[in-house]
């Protein structure tokens, strides 16, 4: 099967999950993402490598932050970046998604950057480019269902390689509701590429994926036992509407069996790092002196993130 | 195919400092270009008694050449450890060529501030120029042919030395 | 209508529902069966058919096709050698009133074509709250009853349906799967669907669905047949029943022989189908029912235009087209099995009939001259321009499969000749 994310030469086309990608691959993202960094630190900070690209955000699902953080990426490599709210506008119109993007095409853009709430939609955009022969547009994956949000998994490793160096010997814990994430996908894909000695996934039954150990995971049930001895531990945001009943009885209760207190972060490695990928439900999956403690680098995690985007469009666009 | 005997970059490095040392002052700082550059600019740097750190600069975002060879797999952070306002600097590359790699690192240079001159130090100047750019210090003008590559690295005992490699 | 004497030569005939095997030559009169191996008492054929190399065995009796647009799909059943069909009542609108029904004999009796057997609704609108006219539908040409794949939540009412059909003798057919557990659900409960992030159907879905229908037939004594299996521990329930006395069959549909959850690969739509692939274990159990002979084999055609498939795996429309995949597919399963052909045929001819309770799916003498006549060896490729039905959908879609019709007759008259 043709691996759709690599060109003929295995090079890096679309990043859409990062499942299958070679762990040189990784690294090389997270190398240039250091790279950018500094570029962030300067008076102009911008880079022309992308002048005159057009970069479009096709967000098929709202959410301006992720939205913004790839804005500014693309805007500080000198690309054209055009938003499109697709929430409200052509699917009202009976617009299919592969419709939107024909006419994106048409309008000669160079990028594309999905966020779509079905698992899968920039796969199927991305097959779609490749059936009409357009090899020079790349998509970036912002997000899909359940399934994948690659940008952050990176960012949460740049994170992660910052403070910690080397993955070799790092256990790392996963926290919350994995059912529903494509953050914890993402991030236990990349952290089994780049070879952490242990993953724990920590929730209860209702918010675990079936065979989740399937993918190299420790299922833990209890807090506890999941944050003993951890180097890292990644927060996943519970929704409010998973609060409803049907999965858990309440926040409150959710809180006392799975939420991160100073109390709970004893039971870690003293020098662990605490990871969140926004927005944070403070009292509900994490207790803000956690939060706002010296262990979190969560403000840390949205820098690089901006860095590891413009490391990821620079990539895809000379690809 | 031109055989040319290859001069010790290390003398040579001395013979650019010795160019450079009437034209300097009391705050002209040195930027090198990776990787050969900056290999350069260190010697300099040395060699002119400077007390200021270099400059480091990679001008793969910068490159003119992006569209059909893509960004580099190996790109090095840039580091401007000083002010570029107001400021002579001297930009310092291994071999003066095409000059793109000069007029991309200028470019670059500019996103740091506005400094009050940039002169252009290199080891070698083969010539064939497809920019208006000239070297103000070289202690090296060679002739090739655009098939060979001219190749400077460090040997096991980190001295410099010059190869030149033929490419298909 | 008259029908000419025919004469088929030196075709290798399998005939399932009479154990032969053989190199016998097939006699055909007035749309049926004269005779088998030699011509009967003063036959003078009128037109002789050459099909030495070919196999000839029982028109195919699929369980399950849906039509969407009827002369294209009958003519890709005829093309596929199917000769008779059921076809399940979620046409819109559905087969809930005996007017439909009319409508739909009246028009595959005109084309001529496959043979059609509409299933009727169990309850109006198959909205499972009020139960259909099934005696109408019965007279109107209803051979049975389900609700094709909406379910009936209330299991009272599913109780109520089972014993008005049992009153009248009329099979019940379910696609077992409970509604809330299945709730949202797009792929198997399992490894790829965790990866993929898609919502999981799981195992339960089917087996509580299935423990269910077989208590209420067991206590109605209705004739029940499940439909599309895709589980293991499914097939294990419906064995213990069949042992236990109970008088339930069941099918598999094709695709669920040859694929399971991983053939979803990067969110194929193709793959995308109802009840959904599941593991690799599940496809093996469900390979040995078929090859014991508990389950029989359907197409579930289900033709859905490209619009329904080019969308996010979730959102697309499940099914895949399969008359025309059904023949080769299943000689492909016994190339693979190494079951004899006998075998293997009775699973789209006889055992459909049986379940069905159809005059077809046999070559005895005074049959219906329902025939199929095939070249096995001979390569295609499944290609969207190559395939008759509307529907180009299918996972194989590409692949190169084995096993081509050359002509299909229906009562003695040839219908499909390539």
């Amino acid at each position: 099967m043709r691996n759709p994310q690599l060109n003929a030469n295995g090079e890096l086309t679309h990043l859409l999950s990062i499942e299958g990608l070679p762990r040189e691959v990784i690294t090389h993202i997270l190398d240039t993402a250091s790279s950018f960094l500094k570029v962030s630190h300067r008076d102009v900070k911008k880079v022309p490598l992308l002048r005159g690209k057009s970069v479009f955000n096709v967000f098929f699902e709202n959410s301006t932050r992720t939205r913004t953080t790839f804005e500014i990426a693309a805007k500080r490599l000198s690309a054209d970046v055009i938003n499109l709210d697709v929430t409200r506008s052509s699917t009202a119109k009976g617009e299919t998604l592969l419709d939107t993007v024909d006419n994106l095409v048409a309008m000669h853009a160079d990028m594309f950057v999905v966020r779509h709430a079905a698992s899968g939609a920039p796969h199927l955009i991305a097959d779609h480019l490749h059936r009409l022969g357009r090899r020079d547009v790349h998509v970036v994956n912002a997000g899909d269902g359940r399934h994948a949000h690659p940008t952050q998994g990176l960012l949460d490793m740049y994170t992660i390689r910052h403070y910690k160096k080397d993955f070799n010997d790092l256990v790392v814990a996963v926290v919350g509701d994995i059912l529903h994430s494509r953050v914890a996908r993402s991030d236990l894909h990349a952290l089994t590429t780049l070879g952490a000695a242990e993953l724990r996934a920590v929730g209860p039954q209702t918010l675990l994926p079936t065979a989740i150990e399937k993918m190299g995971v420790r299922v833990c049930h209890d807090l506890r036992a999941g944050l003993r001895d951890c180097d890292v531990i990644i927060m996943l945001r519970l929704q409010n509407e998973r609060m409803n009943g049907a999965l858990l009885p309440s926040a409150r209760e959710y809180f006392s069996c799975y939420g991160l207190t100073p109390a709970m972060l004893a039971l870690a490695k003293p020098d662990a790092i605490v990871m969140h990928p926004g927005p944070m439900n403070r009292g509900v999956e994490i207790d803000s002196d956690v939060a706002d403690g010296p262990q979190a680098v969560i403000l840390p995690q949205v820098t690089f993130g901006i860095a590891v985007r413009m490391a990821v469009m620079g990539i895809l666009a000379g690809n | 195919m031109p055989t040319i005997d290859l001069p010790d970059a290390e003398a040579q490095c001395s013979e650019l400092a010795e160019l450079i040392r009437p034209h300097l002052r009391s705050d002209t700082v040195l930027v090198g270009i990776h990787s050969g550059g900056v290999w350069v600019a260190r010697r300099l740097c040395e060699r002119l008694a400077l007390n200021k750190e270099i400059g480091l600069i990679d001008v793969s975002f910068y490159r003119d050449d992006y569209s059909e060879r893509g960004l580099h797999p190996r790109v090095k952070p840039s580091s401007i450890p000083f002010d570029v306002e107001g400021r002579p600097l001297i930009l310092v590359d291994d071999v003066l060529y095409t000059g793109r790699t000069t007029r991309a690192a200028i470019n670059e240079l500019f996103d740091y501030g506005r400094p009050a001159s940039i002169q252009l130090a290199v080891l070698a100047d083969r010539g064939r120029r497809q920019l208006p750019i000239c070297a103000d210090y070289c202690p090296w003008r060679v002739a090739l042919d655009p098939s060979q590559e001219l190749i400077l690295s460090t040997n096991d005992d980190g001295r410099l030395q010059w190869s030149v490699a033929e490419n298909a | 209508m008259s029908y000419p004497l025919l004469h088929l030569r030196n075709a290798r005939l399998i005939d399932p529902s009479q154990g032969i095997d053989g190199r016998l030559d097939l006699f055909l009169a007035d749309g049926r069966v004269a005779g088998v191996g030699q011509a009967p008492a003063g036959f003078t054929a009128q037109r002789r058919i050459e099909a030495s190399g070919l196999i000839a065995c029982p028109g195919l009796v699929d369980l399950s096709a849906r039509l969407g647009g009827i002369e294209a799909e009958l003519q890709a059943a005829v093309a596929g050698g199917v000769t008779s069909l059921a076809c399940p009542p979620d046409s819109k609108p559905p087969l809930d009133e005996p007017g439909l029904v009319e409508r739909l004999v009246r028009r595959s009796d005109m084309l001529g074509l496959a043979r059609v057997y509409p299933i009727g609704a169990l309850t109006q609108e198959l909205a499972g709250r009020r139960l259909a006219e099934m005696n109408g539908l019965a007279r109107a040409g209803c051979i049975a009853f389900s609700q094709a794949k909406c379910p009936i939540i209330d299991t009272q009412l599913l109780l109520r349906a089972m014993q008005y059909a049992a009153t009248f003798g009329y099979a019940v057919r379910l696609r077992p799967q409970e509604h809330f557990l299945a709730r949202e659900g797009v792929a198997h409960d399992g490894e790829v669907a965790s990866r993929l992030g898609l919502t999981g159907i799981p195992v339960s879905a089917e087996t509580v669905a299935i423990s269910t229908a077989l208590q209420l037939a067991g206590e109605t004594g209705v004739r029940l047949h499940l439909s599309r299996l895709s589980s293991a521990a499914g097939v294990k329930l419906i064995r213990a029943a069949r042992r236990a006395g109970v008088p339930v069959s069941c099918d598999v549909a094709i695709h669920h022989l040859h694929l399971s959850e991983v053939d979803i690969g990067y969110f194929d739509s193709n793959a995308r189908l109802d009840p959904p692939l599941r593991s690799q274990n599940d496809r093996e159990a469900l390979r040995t029912a078929v090859g014991d002979g508990l389950a029989a084999i359907c197409s579930d055609h289900t033709p859905v235009d490209a619009d329904g498939k080019q969308l996010p795996f979730a959102e697309a429309t499940p099914g895949a087209t399969g008359l025309e995949l059904l023949l080769p597919l299943t000689l492909l399963w016994s190339e693979q099995t190494k079951l004899p052909l006998t075998v293997a045929l009775a699973r789209i001819t006889s055992d459909p009939a049986t379940i069905l309770g159809i005059d077809a799916g046999s070559l005895a003498v005074g049959c219906p001259a329902d025939i199929c006549l095939f070249d096995p060896d001979q390569l295609w490729q499944v290609t969207p321009g190559g395939l008759r039905s509307q529907g180009k959908n299918t996972p194989f879609l590409g692949r190169e499969i084995k096993g081509r019709v050359r002509m299909t007759l229906i009562g003695g008259r040839i219908v499909y000749e390539a």
